[in-house]
């Protein structure tokens, strides 16, 4: 039962995954990167680990893709890029280094002996045990992730805030107003003046 | 674990070679972010893996940790695009060459 589900969601991840990086529209992408996200959960509860795989669900599935979907609704068609200008040698290298990387990785992995899985009791995987790990071992990574997250939506804010115009100073404003001033007297000058052009005679 | 951990390492090496090539030939911003996501998820999926061989809840932890920096990543890569497209640029990692030397 096991294999059956391990070879089921491997397969999908792989399939989904490609749909991420080969599909042109990245609603489609994101949509398959949520088949990725779900697929890769099951796997995770094949290893026991309950609760990476909720929080992946919920943090990846839940949160990030919503921010993703809602980013792409925003940009609409102009986010439709496809591969395009590549030169055909880039893409040939970059396959090679991607086929590179796994035949690199599945020699050592399947010529190593790893030795069994150790045995794990009931607690493991569930959120106490990686929350007790998060408090005690790990302090200083779950305080820095929450100091990196704060960061990022203050980034964040900033950035989708836009260029705002600037604000001047007291003085500025003045000298625009002093020009405009300006501007418009010589506008009223000229116009007398040209009335003066016009009818010479009434003027004097 | 019904099957052994070459499996698992096996399949993590494939989403992550098919990510790097999704950031290598992607030109869209937004694509480029989504195959780092996979290459993410599959570097989490190897975390795990060895945190069952090993049995103990380290890996885990390391493996929610890459989830928060994935999210903070997120929030800032969107908001570039968000940015971006606000100015009117075109959505073209190709065309972003202002800094170039």
């Amino acid at each position: 039962m096991g294999i059956v589900v391990f070879f089921l969601a491997a397969f999908l991840a792989i399939v989904s995954a490609l749909a991420v990086v080969s599909q042109r529209n990245p609603f489609v992408s994101a949509l398959g990167l949520l088949g990725n996200l779900v697929s890769l959960a099951t796997l995770m509860l094949l290893l026991d680990a309950q609760f990476v795989a909720a929080a992946q669900v919920i943090v990846y599935a839940g949160a990030i893709m919503v921010m993703f979907l809602f980013v792409i609704a925003y940009v609409g068609p102009r986010g439709e890029i496809g591969p395009g200008t590549r030169k055909p040698w880039q893409v040939v290298l970059a396959v090679v280094a991607g086929l590179l990387v796994v035949t690199q990785i599945v020699l050592v992995v399947w010529t190593t002996d790893f030795g069994k899985p150790s045995s794990i009791d009931d607690a493991f995987g569930g959120p106490g045990a990686v929350g007790q790990a998060f408090v005690t071992d790990y302090l200083l990574a779950f305080e820095g992730v929450s100091v990196i997250l704060f960061m990022a939506a203050v980034a964040g804010v900033i950035l989708g805030a836009g260029a705002r115009p600037k604000r001047l100073t007291t003085d500025q404003v003045l000298a625009k107003e002093g020009e405009a001033e300006a501007r418009r007297r010589a506008a009223s000058r000229a116009a007398i003046e040209a009335a003066r052009e016009a009818e010479p005679g009434e003027a004097r | 674990m019904s099957v052994g951990l070459p499996f698992y390492l096996s399949v993590s090496a494939i989403l992550f070679a098919i990510g790097l090539v999704g950031v290598l030939l992607r030109r869209s911003p937004l694509t480029t972010l989504l195959s780092l996501e996979v290459m993410l998820n599959s570097v989490n999926l190897t975390l795990v893996a060895f945190s069952r061989q090993v049995g103990g809840s380290d890996g885990q932890v390391f493996a929610l940790v890459v989830m928060g920096i994935a999210a903070a990543e997120v929030v800032v890569g969107l908001g570039l695009v968000v940015a971006m497209t606000r100015r009117e640029m075109v959505l073209d990692t190709d065309e972003l060459r202002s800094m170039s030397g």
